[in-house]
């Protein structure tokens, strides 16, 4: 590819970018604005007596009395330099809350992304190698309940199989309760970790899968896959040149798109196993008020989708020769 | 165009009486077997070019994928086929094809566009010989160096034909089925196509070409195999066709001859019929001028005038 192609992607990705932030700023303030939620009440919480005078003076102190459009400037003028806010329940800046949290949920949902996307891509194959026979059809049964079964409704039954009867993982958080946090192992971690990733992975693990052997079904009926058989090609050997060649690029490029349901998921999966990440930080601000933290995450989850989304073009224009070299002969 | 007949041995490829049928489902759980070709007949010899010729629907592809072992599982197949005079089974085509059958296929949509051409075409771990060999034979079809490392979609039309007979040639296969390799091509090219596998015939493989551009047929081949509803209802010397109806002996032929534009483009009515409502007997039947009460019997291929036909009254 040449450097100007490259700069002018880069440009245009450049200017999705910032139009995306900007409209999903619009319409989230938009939302929290015309929502009955009240920040002071929020701020003022649980504790009596609190005049309507007082109560005026905090809004004039937050420029609530201010028209909607102004506040919106001025929220997003502060954004724009950086300063996103205090989260109300946490007390602290919500650049820290999300920092802090996100590396939590990074685990979980790294380690529920990888999970999904090998276990998912090796059923999908399995499925598409033995297309019609038995195998296919035992694992597309269970691929398809498993689509149709809810995240957090799996989440409970795992906790109330693995947790309650079994007792061979903890009920919930990241790390044991009581302890320091420098005390805790890695190993500790790893073992919170494990019921809510594979909560998680449950997501999207049938829909890989059934994505992959539906490609797959498609390249072993093609027609160069008839004539590599012709040239003498065995089974196996036309399942690894021709058929994971060919479902490999687009398993990847939808694994990268599917960050938005992770995201999505991982909402449902932090709250069933109150695993402290990101998600459960959005419920929670969603639930307590905390308009700053709310806009704050809504902003770096439209980012995060957007990276992902950004990786799977970047990997498709790499490594699709068609998408590759077809540019060099563009111009 | 020159054409020098080698044939002199035995048939290399034999085919007796081929059935394919495939198992269909009707309405709700009903099955049904769909009976694509019939008692088919066809043999080739060494150099020599023995054309399939029918129209869209009468079984020419499935013949070819029959011979390689390449239909799919709902297929069954009955009557013989046998290569240099030995009857072969589903595991004997499977070790075959590759490197005593070559299938040489239509369009570039036969090879992988994700891969490049020259790995694709020396196939999985070549050695250095095979290497070597792949680009002498790419070389004899004037496809440069570079065109190694090209993918599929980079070809030009002309430059993807090539590489498909190449793969034939390369397999050192001594019978080379190729399907339809001409449709949609100008006369030049067409002719420059086939070109190919007349020089690959006397070298003395044998080569069935399907094809439904019969005209070009003629010109190349040394015999005719004409197919209708998945039969064949003559096999004739091309010369036979080249000099008119009255040289040739079915009915389908003659009117087949006489349907071409330059032979008058009279066209015959009627259609041939879909595979799940053949006729009893002669398939050709319903639209022959010579039908007689006799024709709704069992018809067999007989010897004629040096060619072979399937009707009773032919003369």
């Amino acid at each position: 590819m040449s450097g100007k192609r490259i700069w002018k992607n880069v440009g245009r990705y450049a200017l999705r970018f910032v139009t995306l932030l900007i409209a999903i700023s619009i319409v989230s303030f938009v939302l929290v604005s015309l929502s009955p939620v009240d920040p002071v009440q929020q701020y003022v919480g649980a504790v009596p007596n609190v005049s309507m005078e007082q109560r005026e003076k905090i809004a004039e102190y937050w420029g609530l009395d201010k028209p909607p459009l102004e506040r919106f400037f001025l929220w997003a003028g502060s954004i724009l330099h950086g300063d996103f806010g205090t989260s109300l329940i946490y007390r602290r800046p919500v650049l820290d809350i999300i920092g802090e949290k996100f590396l939590a949920s990074l685990a979980l949902m790294l380690t529920a992304w990888a999970f999904s996307g090998i276990l998912g891509f090796t059923i999908g194959c399995i499925m598409g190698n033995f297309h019609g026979k038995w195998p296919d059809k035992i694992l597309k049964k269970l691929c398809l309940t498993m689509c149709s079964i809810p995240t957090f409704w799996i989440g409970i039954v795992f906790l109330m199989l693995f947790s309650v009867q079994l007792g061979w993982f903890p009920m919930g958080m990241s790390v044991p309760k009581g302890l320091p946090a420098d005390q805790v192992t890695i190993w500790q971690r790893i073992h919170h970790l494990i019921l809510p990733a594979l909560t998680l992975s449950f997501l999207s693990f049938a829909n890989i899968a059934l994505h992959t052997r539906e490609k797959l079904v498609d390249v072993l009926e093609s027609d160069y896959v008839l004539f590599a058989r012709a040239r003498g090609e065995s089974r196996f050997q036309v399942l690894r040149r021709h058929g994971l060649r060919n479902i490999l690029l687009p398993a990847v490029t939808m694994q990268f798109g599917s960050f938005s349901e992770l995201f999505g998921g991982s909402v449902l999966a932090e709250n069933v196993f109150s695993y402290p990440g990101l998600g459960a930080a959005a419920a929670a601000a969603g639930m307590g008020s905390d308009i700053p933290l709310l806009l704050g995450i809504t902003l770096f989850s439209a980012v995060f989708v957007f990276v992902g989304n950004l990786l799977a073009n970047i990997i498709c224009s790499i490594a699709d020769p068609q998408i590759r070299e077809g540019f060099d002969h563009e111009t | 165009m020159e054409r020098k007949s080698t044939a002199v041995a035995g048939p290399v490829l034999e085919v007796k009486n081929l059935s394919v049928s495939f198992r269909m489902y009707d309405r709700g759980l009903e099955q049904y077997d769909l009976k694509v070709i019939s008692n088919l007949n066809l043999d080739v010899r060494p150099g020599e070019i023995v054309a399939v010729a029918g129209s869209s629907g009468s079984g020419k592809s499935l013949l070819a994928h029959a011979v390689m072992g390449l239909l799919p599982e709902n297929a069954s197949v009955e009557g013989e086929i046998s290569y240099g005079g030995k009857l072969l089974e589903q595991k004997d085509m499977e070790r075959l094809r590759g490197k005593e059958f070559a299938l040489v296929p239509q369009s570039v949509t036969f090879l992988d566009p994700s891969m490049k051409v020259g790995p694709q075409v020396t196939g999985p771990r070549p050695s250095r010989e095979r290497r070597q060999r792949q680009r002498e034979v790419f070389d004899r079809f004037h496809l440069a160096e570079a065109v190694d490392r090209l993918y599929p979609f980079q070809l030009s039309g002309g430059m993807a034909r090539r590489v498909l007979v190449s793969t034939a040639v390369l397999s050192g296969a001594s019978l080379i089925l190729a399907d339809e390799p001409t449709p949609g091509m100008d006369l030049e090219m067409a002719l420059e196509a086939l070109q190919c596998f007349r020089e690959l015939a006397d070298e003395g493989r044998a080569v069935v070409l399907i094809t439904h551009d019969i005209d070009l047929a003629f010109q190349v081949a040394d015999r005719v195999a004409v197919f209708y509803a998945g039969t064949t209802v003559e096999t004739a010397p091309s010369g036979d066709f080249l000099r008119g109806p009255e040289a040739l002996r079915h009915p389908y032929s003659k009117a087949l001859w006489n349907a071409l534009p330059q032979n008058g483009f009279q066209p015959v009515p009627g259609f041939q019929p879909y595979a799940k409502a053949l006729p009893k007997g002669c398939l050709y039947a319903p639209r022959c001028p010579w039908r007689t009460e006799e024709c709704g019997g069992e018809i067999p291929m007989r010897e004629l005038r040096g060619g072979m036909v399937r009707c009773i009254h032919a003369t």
